[in-house]
């Protein structure tokens, strides 16, 4: 099945980074970008998007923010945000909305767990 | 005026508001420990400006007195962190480090000492953070704690040169429960930001490279 995945943050860097661990641990998704929520927010009313890597702190919305009005429209969608930001509270808005955390800076063994953990998922429910 | 050998690229500042940005997030994690609230941060300014300029910035937003908690750092770069906050959240940041154990009096008796233990925390959580991912180790000095205006806590004692150009990070917190607000902000010279930017940019090529062929 055709996966595709959306990738979140402002800065461009860090979409390089998360990009460069999605393909070589998932290299037949599609990749999108976003730098912004309203951006996000186009993309995801525009066409089909299977999981979702979101930055936490953005200028505009933020990313704990962005996911959970994402959650509200996708209840089963994968979702992650990454941050290093792991407060007490930002944990709880997290788990209260299903999400996922990765940890800032992020790398290929940091996002291994989810994305394969996505792809499990994806499959069993398209089946 | 800015010297342009020493300008960042757009890659390089973006890859350094996000050195900041998880240094900072890894700061306030330390923080909300201390104080048992949540810390919230806005997203990090980054800027190469004239020390004046600097002092500027943090006047435009502040009218009150300031009172600041300040580390000066060196090892391959060098310069100062401060943790900054208006003087009148001063003793409100006290008690709730102490968990509202110390009366007003007690507050004020310790206040420095209490106010340098945090700023060591927070700063040390901050750049040590930013120092791992370049690499490279940094030497800070024990937390002082300073009274008054931005142009006190901005100048490089040692360096005598007030029209220098300084790179100037900073980002807002605020912990709404508590009604305290600040800044951490730091301030870097110039000689050291050309090596910074190599950092910066061997830390690019780590991150991104992987050698490229796979």
């Amino acid at each position: 099945m055709d996966i595709t995945v959306l990738v979140v943050d402002d800065s461009k860097l860090a979409r390089i980074v998360m990009g460069k661990a999605i393909t070589a641990l998932q290299p037949d998704w599609t990749r999108l970008e976003a730098s912004n929520a309203d951006e996000a927010m186009t993309v995801v009313d525009g066409r089909k998007i299977d999981v979702i890597l979101l930055d936490f702190n953005m200028p505009g919305k933020d990313g704990l923010t962005l996911a959970e009005e994402l959650r509200a429209r996708f209840p089963a969608m994968p979702i992650a945000i990454a941050t290093a930001n792991v407060q007490d509270e930002v944990v709880a808005r997290a788990r209260a909305a299903a999400l996922s955390f990765i940890a800032k800076p992020v790398t290929e063994d940091g996002l291994r767990g989810f994305l394969s953990g996505a792809a499990l998922r994806l499959r069993s429910a398209a089946e | 005026m800015t010297d342009q050998s020493i300008a960042l690229d757009e890659l390089e500042h973006d890859a350094l508001t996000e050195l900041v940005n998880i240094g900072v997030s890894r700061a306030a994690v330390n923080l909300r420990k201390m104080v048992g609230e949540q810390v919230l941060l806005s997203v990090p300014s980054v800027e190469v400006v004239t020390r004046q300029h600097a002092v500027t910035l943090i006047r435009e937003r502040e009218n009150d007195d300031l009172i600041a908690v300040r580390q000066d750092f060196d090892g391959v770069f060098s310069g100062r962190a401060l943790l900054i906050f208006p003087e009148t959240n001063s003793l409100a940041l006290v008690k709730a480090v102490t968990h509202d154990m110390l009366s007003d009096e007690e507050a004020l008796a310790m206040e420095d000492e209490a106010l340098a233990e945090t700023g060591n925390i927070v700063l040390n959580g901050c750049l040590a953070t930013m120092a791992n991912m370049l690499q490279k180790s940094l030497n800070m000095s024990l937390p002082e704690v300073i009274r008054g205006g931005g142009k006190i806590l901005f100048e490089l004692d040692s360096r005598p040169m007030p029209e220098g150009v300084v790179l100037f990070l900073y980002i807002n917190f605020t912990i709404n429960e508590r009604d305290i607000r600040g800044y951490i902000a730091m301030l870097m010279d110039v000689p050291s930001l050309g090596t910074l930017k190599m950092l910066i940019g061997e830390f690019i090529a780590r991150i991104v490279g992987g050698g490229g062929t796979t």
